[in-house]
């Protein structure tokens, strides 16, 4: 039997029961649209992350204190102190003998009240040098950043945060004013225009002072971590054993800091989203597997519909065989069709949301098409497989006489 | 060219064995033309469904061309079936979907001949039936008649040795009762072997030979001198 044949006599039992034809490509299509709308959803989102993750800079190396290789939360609990050996302001000096290195931003980080004029609010604190702004790339609203010093010796001066800004100062200008920042007074340089997060800080809500100011107000000598700017970033993972080398000659043999790569970070974000990406178009191939058992149900009532007509196939010469593989194959012409339609139908409206909401990236990931398809096709085959085995046992006597 | 020896098909319903076929012997001469007669019950219909090989005695054996049947699996006589015998049946037994041309080439779809030639076929034998100008039209747009004609067209377009037909007239009007009749009476003259079976005497009585059968038993079995 040639195949061209085979999909003629399939072809033409699709169009002769239209209803049933269209029902089951629907529900065909509804899963492989389910499949390519979430997974676009899941990695747009993984997008939408990287993305973020990206804008600071896959140039940069972190150093912080302690020999963990977690990188955490990074929040305020391992804040120094705790390190066996603190990581101090000389030790990130140090680290500019490095040809690959750019900048260095030495990092304090803590709370303290920010006054003036009688009003007082509780701020972040950041203390670091003037690289910091170009590391981060942030933008500032008016005046400067801190002032190109030694990172011993620095004027008392900072850069405030829009909200630190509007709730000491009001409308009034701030730059030129003097505020009092725990026990220290410095001078307002410039205000921030930056309105997102830095290191898990809202920087609105932050002050920026100079490191050693930083390490001075609270009265700590280890730093919170050491921001690094990579010049070359094929030379990352040189500079990196470069800068672990330089810290444990510094630190009496022992290796006690963690360098990081934002690269690393990014990674764990993309496989944290892979995984999500896929635990959804796993969730979604779920209604193409009830998409499989509907075609599987209709198969069987189509096999003792056209019992006759299988009994007549038989007695005109029909092998098993044959038998067995029209049915499979007008399942799988089913699935098959469902499947492109629903391709269709979910990228056409993936454009759609792409066009609704500019903002989000929905990307429907290549694989989830492949998938789909051959998730479709793979049980129209299985499913087809119990109808078609049926029609082909059945007994040719009894089919002509149209008796169960 | 038939030939069955001390053939039995038992079926099973409920505790009884009912013996719808019990030792028959019979040998069936090649061209010739053959009615098989009986009540509802008496056996014809299972002998002619084992002599189209749709179902299998119990015990003995059926010889076709010389070849012993009993040991065949389900493909060897799907392959006999389809080369060398001819199926007519009371409800005609076409698909629906298809046209009267398709329906006609289905037994050369299934064994895979080429397009061109089973096209030459078909209209040689919807010419032999005369029904050229129906070819497109489906089941439903022809009459009974018409209908009867299409399956013969495709009994023989296989150009099969012997012709099985399961009342071929039984669902038709006397006009195209006869016409059918003839039809198949021409094949027969053509050189076709014709087996009938039918309840109907006076289409029996036109065979070459008239097998009368009961309880699964032949109990008469003349020929027309």
């Amino acid at each position: 039997m040639r195949l061209s044949d085979i999909l003629f006599l399939a072809y033409t039992t699709l169009i002769r029961y239209p209803l049933r034809t269209i029902m089951l490509l629907i529900a065909t299509s509804i899963g492989v649209m389910a499949v390519i709308l979430l997974t676009a959803v899941g990695e747009g989102a993984r997008d939408y992350i990287t993305g973020e993750f990206r804008n600071l800079g896959t140039n940069l190396l972190i150093v912080i204190p302690g020999r963990n290789e977690t990188s955490g939360g990074g929040g305020p609990i391992d804040l120094a102190g705790l390190s066996p050996r603190p990581l101090t302001i000389e030790d990130a000096q140090s680290l500019s003998q490095i040809d690959n290195i750019r900048r260095i931003a030495p990092v304090v980080i803590g709370e303290a009240p920010a006054q003036y004029d009688g009003l007082e609010r509780s701020a972040s604190i950041i203390g670091t040098t003037p690289e910091f702004l170009s590391i981060r790339q942030w933008e500032m609203e008016s005046g400067s950043f801190l002032p190109g010093a030694s990172m011993r010796y620095s004027p008392p001066v900072c850069a405030i945060g829009k909200e630190i800004k509007s709730e000491l100062f009001g409308d009034a200008v701030a730059v030129g004013e003097w505020i009092r920042i725990g026990d220290r007074r410095c001078r307002v340089a410039g205000v921030i225009a930056e309105e997102g997060r830095a290191i898990g800080i809202d920087v609105q809500k932050t002050v920026v002072i100079p490191v050693a100011l930083g390490t001075a107000l609270f009265n700590r000598d280890s730093l919170f971590r050491i921001i690094v700017d990579v010049r070359t970033t094929s030379r990352m993972d040189q500079t990196k054993q470069s800068i672990l080398s330089i810290i444990k000659r510094r630190h009496q043999g022992k290796e006690d800091i963690t360098v990081i790569k934002q690269d690393t970070v990014l990674q764990s974000f993309d496989n944290i989203f892979n995984v999500l990406t896929m635990a959804l178009g796993s969730i979604a191939s779920i209604s193409l597997l009830v998409a499989g058992i509907l075609i599987m149900n209709v198969m069987l009532v189509a096999v003792s519909q056209r019992q006759a007509e299988i009994g007549l196939l038989k007695a005109i010469g029909a092998k098993n065989k044959q038998i067995n593989n029209l049915f499979v194959v007008e399942a799988i012409m089913l699935s098959g069709s469902g499947a492109i339609m629903g391709l269709i139908l979910g990228h056409s409206i993936t454009q759609v949301l792409k066009v609704a909401f500019p903002d989000f990236n929905f990307l429907p990931p290549m694989w989830a098409s492949y998938v789909s398809l051959i998730v479709a096709l793979i049980s129209g085959i299985i499913f087809g497989l119990l109808p078609a085995r049926r029609a082909a046992k059945l007994d040719p006597v009894e089919a002509l006489s149209g008796n169960k | 060219m038939i030939r069955l020896e001390k053939l039995s098909r038992k079926f099973h319903v409920g505790n009884q064995v009912v013996h719808a076929l019990d030792e028959v012997d019979l040998e069936i001469n090649p061209n010739d033309y053959v009615s098989i007669m009986g009540v509802s019950g008496s056996g014809k219909s299972t002998l002619l469904n084992i002599l189209g090989l749709l179902d299998t005695p119990t015990s003995g054996d059926y010889i076709l061309s010389g070849i012993n049947t009993s040991k065949m699996d389900d493909d060897e006589m799907a392959g006999i079936r389809s080369t060398k015998i001819g199926f007519i049946f009371q409800s005609f037994h076409l698909i629906p979907r298809l046209t009267a041309f398709e329906n006609i080439e289905m037994p050369m779809i299934l064994s895979g001949i080429n397009p061109n030639e089973r096209s030459m076929k078909v209209n040689s034998a919807l010419e032999k039936v005369g029904l050229t100008d129906r070819s497109d039209h489906k089941p439903e747009q022809l009459s009974g008649g018409q209908r009867q004609r299409v399956a013969i067209a495709r009994s023989i377009v296989m150009e099969p040795d012997v012709l099985l037909a399961d009342e071929p007239t039984g669902n038709l009007d006397t006009t195209s009762g006869n016409e059918v009749v003839k039809l198949i009476e021409e094949l027969n003259l053509a050189g076709l072997t014709l087996i009938v079976v039918t309840h109907d005497r006076e289409m029996g009585e036109r065979s070459n030979r008239l097998i009368e059968l009961r309880d699964g038993k032949i109990i008469n079995d003349q020929r027309k001198s």
